[in-house]
């Protein structure tokens, strides 16, 4: 074993960002001034940091690149025995550079961003928070610690969500956000309870090998609950409510948090469950359809949203409803999730911190429907946008395109029915968000301007129109934007040329052969470049050679009914927050008449018993004295009668 | 004469004074009663020491009467106390603590 000192120091990942928010909490308004330096500092040094153990390990032989870095006996109680420990591996070393590389980079833009936010230490104390609890959480070498960092950026979210928690509606979005979330993590609380009752440890080595010998039935119980965790933290259907509302958090943070890193530790999740997996199909198979239900849903919401924010978050959900949907297809399908979480991370990204920047612009305007022809005055922004757009598109030779490629020929991989479901549906998801993304793009940047410069316009059709001086963002906001469009531009053909980072993951995800999909590649790569550009041209020819009503249409059912996202919250409101209102109901009023009742007749009962012995005393001396009298003749009494 | 006729006696006293206690409403004549009924334990205490042969039950009648003793003094004086400040001898009227 080669000496590996950087990897070693795997856990500073961690304490430095940790340290960095506890100052920036503990310190609090004495920090005001150095602050957000202090953040991206923390945030730049883990950074670095990980680029050292990723030469150290690119150094390293295949084999040995695989690092279980133990740290503490965590709960030592008897059989139950968890160890804290750091599993360094290619997989999270991924994840590593993905959270700590564009976090540095949000962590820059939002010191510009959050300028004139009077509390813009706490906004950096909770992102530093974030960072060491995702950090945790891709990190951990047990489900046990990796459910602390699961917990963590659940905390941190939620604090950022409702950072602006003057506004009722933003508190509400954050609150919203913890509870769904709260479903989710009950299913990986029982994930891990099924583990210790059936394999009777918690830690990935263990679990992992013992998972090929145990049950099927407590694997796919297992795996069913693995899936529902992932659903809760990465927004995939039934629980993806919350993502929309989430969108209330500053833009940095929807861009970190709720697009590049935390709502993909679902995907995450099933990828490092793959053993797992492996023992349950059936739960594979849930993955995938909900992957592919999901990818559907967040592309049709994403049409109809006018709101900048909303329109991007459908657009992550549809995306992170591929990954889900690769990682449910096994082994074929793991690295590829991986691939386009890591693309989609800096393309999402870019794109939030670009939607960002128009937004600053425009005095914090969101709706659509009121910017147009934005490319004059903000040209990188534009640009940057551009490559983010083009990315997502999956036009060759920009980052999506490597990724979401390979997703959709993997679709098509298999038997039976699976193909035949899988594939098209992930090819018309492809072509929907070219659509909506196209939408987006135009509506922003293109087409005719839906504000005015000034008051005194000389066209007469312009007097309703508000007025705007939209202008560049500062430097600070635009170089990571520029970084983040050099990432999806380059990255994915970077990693995708000769299957680079196929083979890096492989100590992980195993070696696998290539299968052929059921369509030839060549048909299937012309197939999704012809719908994309399709959905792209249906896009341009209505929102950008013709004009945008400021106004929306009314729209068909299926417009109004994606306005206000399929109906989910009509959905949870009728099917379970109803439900459990009136369950609650019930339970209070059996709690005053039941357990009150008892608690209160038992008192007035006391009361009364006590009333009734009080007559008792009567004040009279001889009436004791008899009382006494007769007590003791019927001791007496009692005594002799039992002796004989 | 056996000595069961002590026991008898004993038992007559005691319930002579069981029943002064009960029905007379004169404090002193009460605490006459219970005199009685401590002299009458006495009696039978001494009376089964005797029957068996031993002075367990003598030692005993000793003790009772010096707490006899005691108890005169502090229960006359609590009576004499009674009657000056409420200028009547009636335990009926000695209700205060009813409440």
């Amino acid at each position: 074993m080669q000496d590996t000192p950087l990897t070693n120091l795997a856990w500073l990942l961690i304490a430095i960002p940790l340290a960095s928010a506890a100052v920036l909490l503990v310190g609090g308004r004495r920090t005001n001034a150095w602050g957000h330096w202090l953040g991206v500092v923390a945030a730049a040094a883990a950074a670095l940091l990980g680029i050292g153990i990723l030469i150290e390990m690119l150094g390293l032989p295949e084999a040995e690149r695989i690092h279980d870095l133990h740290l503490f006996s965590w709960i030592p109680a008897g059989d139950l025995s968890v160890d804290a420990g750091l599993l360094v591996d290619p997989l999270s070393m991924t994840f590593v550079l993905l959270i700590t590389f564009v976090g540095a980079l949000i962590h820059v833009y939002s010191v510009a961003y959050m300028e004139h936010d009077e509390n813009r230490r706490r906004f950096f104390a909770y992102l530093n928070l974030f960072v060491a609890a995702m950090l945790v959480l891709v990190l951990a070498d047990s489900y046990a610690l990796l459910f602390v960092g699961w917990e963590g950026v659940g905390l941190a979210s939620y604090l950022l969500i409702g950072f602006w928690n003057q506004r009722t509606e933003y508190a509400v979005a954050a609150k919203k956000a913890f509870v769904m979330n709260r479903v989710g993590d009950m299913g990986m609380l029982i994930a891990m309870m099924l583990m210790f009752a059936s394999i009777g440890a918690v830690d990935f080595e263990t679990v992992f090998a013992a998972a090929e010998g145990t049950n099927e039935g407590i694997l796919t119980a297992t795996g069913l609950m693995l899936v529902l965790a992932a659903c809760g933290k990465s927004a995939q259907f039934p629980l993806q409510a919350w993502l929309g509302d989430a969108m209330a958090g500053p833009t940095p943070v929807s861009a970190l948090i709720h697009a590049a890193t935390m709502v993909t530790a679902g995907v995450y999740l099933i990828v490092r469950s793959a053993p797992v997996f492996e023992g349950a199909p059936t739960a594979q198979l849930v993955a995938a359809i909900i992957g592919a239900i999901t990818l559907l849903f967040g592309a049709i919401v994403g049409c109809a949203k006018d709101d900048i924010k909303k329109t991007l978050a459908a657009s992550t959900m549809s995306q992170i409803g591929y990954m889900v949907l690769a990682a449910g297809l096994g082994p074929i399908g793991y690295a590829f999730a991986i691939f386009h979480l890591v693309t989609h991370g800096f393309f999402k990204a870019g794109m939030f911190l670009g939607a960002g920047s128009v937004m600053h612009g425009m005095g914090d305007e969101v709706n659509m429907r009121r910017f147009g022809a934005l490319r004059r005055s903000m040209q990188i922004t534009w640009i940057t946008f551009g490559a983010g757009w083009l990315a997502i598109l999956g036009i060759p030779p920009f980052s999506g395109f490597w990724s979401k490629d390979k997703i959709i020929e993997a679709a098509f991989v298999g038997e039976g029915w699976q193909p035949w479901v899988f594939g098209p549906i992930a090819l018309l998801g492809a072509g929907i968000t070219a659509f909506y993304m196209s939408r987006l793009f135009f509506m922003t940047f293109h087409g005719k301007a839906r504000w005015k410069e000034s008051e005194d316009s000389a066209n007469e059709s312009d007097k309703d129109l508000p007025v705007q001086h939209p202008h560049e963002s500062p430097l600070l906001m635009t170089v990571p934007m520029i970084v983040l469009a050099v990432g999806s531009v380059a990255l994915g053909g970077l990693l995708a040329i000769g299957d680079t980072f196929t083979h890096w993951l492989e100590p992980v995800t195993g070696h696998v052969e290539h299968h052929d999909p059921v369509i030839a590649i060549p048909v299937l790569i012309g197939a999704t470049i012809a719908i994309v550009l399709a959905g792209a041209f249906i896009a341009w020819r209505q929102y950008a050679a013709s004009a945008v009503p400021v106004t929306p249409p009314e729209g068909s059912v299926l417009t109004r009914a994606a306005r206000v996202d399929l109906y989910q919250d009509a959905v949870n409101e009728a099917v379970f927050a109803t439900p459990g209102a009136r369950v609650t109901e019930v339970l209070t009023e059996a709690d005053t008449t039941v357990v009150d009742g008892a608690a209160r007749g038992l008192g007035s009962g006391a009361v009364g018993l006590g009333t009734w012995w009080g007559r008792l005393q009567t004040g009279f001396v001889r009436s004791y004295a008899s009382i006494m009298v007769v007590g003791v003749v019927l001791a007496v009494v009692v005594v002799l009668a039992t002796r004989v | 004469m056996t000595l069961v006729h002590y026991l008898v006696l004993s038992g007559i006293l005691f319930s002579i004074g069981a029943v002064t206690v009960l029905v007379r409403r004169n404090a002193l004549v009460a605490f006459m009663g219970v005199e009685l009924m401590l002299n009458a334990a006495n009696l039978m205490l001494v009376t089964f020491a005797r029957m068996h042969g031993d002075l367990h039950g003598q030692v005993i009648a000793f003790f009772v009467m010096v707490v006899a003793a005691a108890e005169v003094v502090i229960g006359l004086a609590i009576i004499v106390s009674i009657h000056r400040t409420r200028g009547s001898a009636s335990l009926d009227d000695a209700n205060l603590l009813k409440n």
